[in-house]
């Protein structure tokens, strides 16, 4: 497929490496920050063939990974109404709550459809007047834009039978707990490609330079982390601490103006809980008050719905680059994709399924029985 | 997190509420959403990310990533 396959040719891929062997002269900690990078560097094995001064640690950047506990218990409550149609993307139907998952409630006879598109919700919700179709709106800025554009199109057709439950994430609060965290090791980030073609770049710059930090948006291919990785190692080395951009096919600097002003007319910003790393001042999105009507948690009552996490999942330390999954206990024991602790274990960009699908093969590590 | 996918716009209808349009992926079509991407034309590609298009492919900036490597090289 054009624009992907070019882009993981082994020869190219081998004098990047190249390229960064003669660059790099020190130890650096570089954090990708996107679940989708995190899975092709760990599927092509990519930090296991940089030099060893280069450690890349995996970022935030799962969706479903820091989607609070309490935000999926209310989408199982809601999901088990009768009168219920919940639409989700299918990443989100084995997370687990603090009991089941959408799974579990699909098969005891709830109406759980999988959607690739928000717009299909909406569909759905059209086609079933007499029911209510309520849709989980999961996602970083990269998909805030269709889920505002699909609720503003239910709006105009009058469609008062569709919701969402609207649990959305931004990226630069997080970098900065990442930043401020307590002994922090990340030097350089790799930011999230797709994020930064809808926002632009023009947030990270006063990061980069408070916190003396490179950022990099690179895409997503092998080629593009190779890049991002050598701009942020030549920046490291240089002594720079600026924004660039590798994927600049489908990055701008002020990402996409139009898709930013939809979001801003839909939501506001509003301070967020990340599972496992607790509530983020100003790091979410949520509806403004005139589509409070769509807002599934307010219509079905369960605005102030509150659940605690389970302890033994370090999730939250994973997610900013504090351990690695095999450093986990419960890692390939008590927490394996089929019997998921945490949501890192469960979406396919969590750093915890990545390690157990791509990892556990070799002998890098063996999974202890207990 | 954000799989986006590019896509190339293979026809563009605009008689809905919402600029539509059909995508081919490698052989699998798709009705996309443009709405994001008014600019969009027959032929171009599109990054696709659930069913809505986020940006229109810069085709000499795609090329970059080849060309970096001669480019610092020369500037050593």
């Amino acid at each position: 497929m054009k624009f992907l396959a070019e882009y993981r040719d082994p020869a190219v891929a081998e004098k990047y490496f190249a390229a960064i062997r003669d660059t790099v002269t020190k130890p650096w900690t570089i954090m990708e920050v996107c679940g989708g990078q995190t899975n092709t560097i760990v599927r092509y094995g990519i930090d296991e063939q940089l030099p060893k001064e280069i450690t890349l640690v995996h970022g935030p950047g799962c969706p479903i990974c820091v989607t609070p506990v309490e935000m999926i218990d209310r989408a199982l409550i809601i999901a088990e109404r009768s009168e219920v149609i919940f639409c989700s993307f299918g990443d989100m139907i084995r997370v687990p709550g603090s009991r089941a998952d959408l799974q579990r409630v699909k098969a005891e006879g709830g109406d759980v459809r999988v959607v690739y598109s928000p717009l299909d919700a909406v569909r759905i919700a059209r086609e079933n007047p007499s029911k209510e179709v309520v849709f989980f709106a999961v996602g970083f800025e990269t998909t805030a834009p269709a889920n505002a554009m699909a609720l503003l199109a239910a709006k105009n057709e009058g469609l008062s039978n569709f919701s969402m439950i609207v649990s959305h994430v931004l990226v630069p609060p997080m970098l900065e707990v990442v930043c401020n965290a307590k002994d922090n090791r990340v030097a350089a980030f790799l930011a999230a490609g797709h994020v930064c073609t809808v926002e632009g770049v023009r947030e990270y710059r006063p990061i980069a330079e408070k916190h003396r930090v490179p950022i990099v948006a690179t895409g997503f291919e092998p080629m593009d982390i190779l890049q991002g990785v050598l701009m942020a190692v030549r920046q490291l080395e240089e002594g720079r601490a600026e924004v660039e951009i590798q994927y600049g096919r489908s990055v701008r600097e002020d990402g996409n103006e139009l898709a930013r002003e939809i979001v801003s007319k839909v939501f506001t910003r509003t301070k967020r809980k990340w599972r496992g790393i607790g509530t983020v001042g100003s790091s979410g999105l949520e509806l403004r008050e005139e589509f409070a009507s769509f807002d599934a948690s307010r219509k079905f009552d369960l605005a102030d719905f509150e659940v605690e996490e389970n302890e033994n999942c370090l999730s939250g330390r994973i997610l900013i680059g504090e351990l690695k999954p095999t450093d986990c206990p419960a890692f390939g024991v008590s927490c394996t994709p089929e019997t998921p602790l945490g949501a890192t274990m469960v979406s396919a960009e969590g750093a915890c399924a990545a390690y157990y699908r791509y990892r556990s093969a070799n002998s890098s590590f063996e999974i202890r029985n207990s | 997190m954000c799989l986006g996918v590019p896509g190339k716009v293979i026809s563009i209808d605009d008689s809905g509420p919402l600029l539509m349009g059909k995508c081919d992926f490698g052989g699998v079509r798709r009705e996309v959403c443009l709405a994001y991407t008014p600019d969009a034309k027959i032929g171009e590609y599109v990054i696709v990310h659930v069913g809505f298009a986020i940006s229109k492919v810069d085709e000499s900036e795609a090329l970059r990533v080849f060309s970096y490597l001669d480019e610092i090289r020369s500037l050593k």
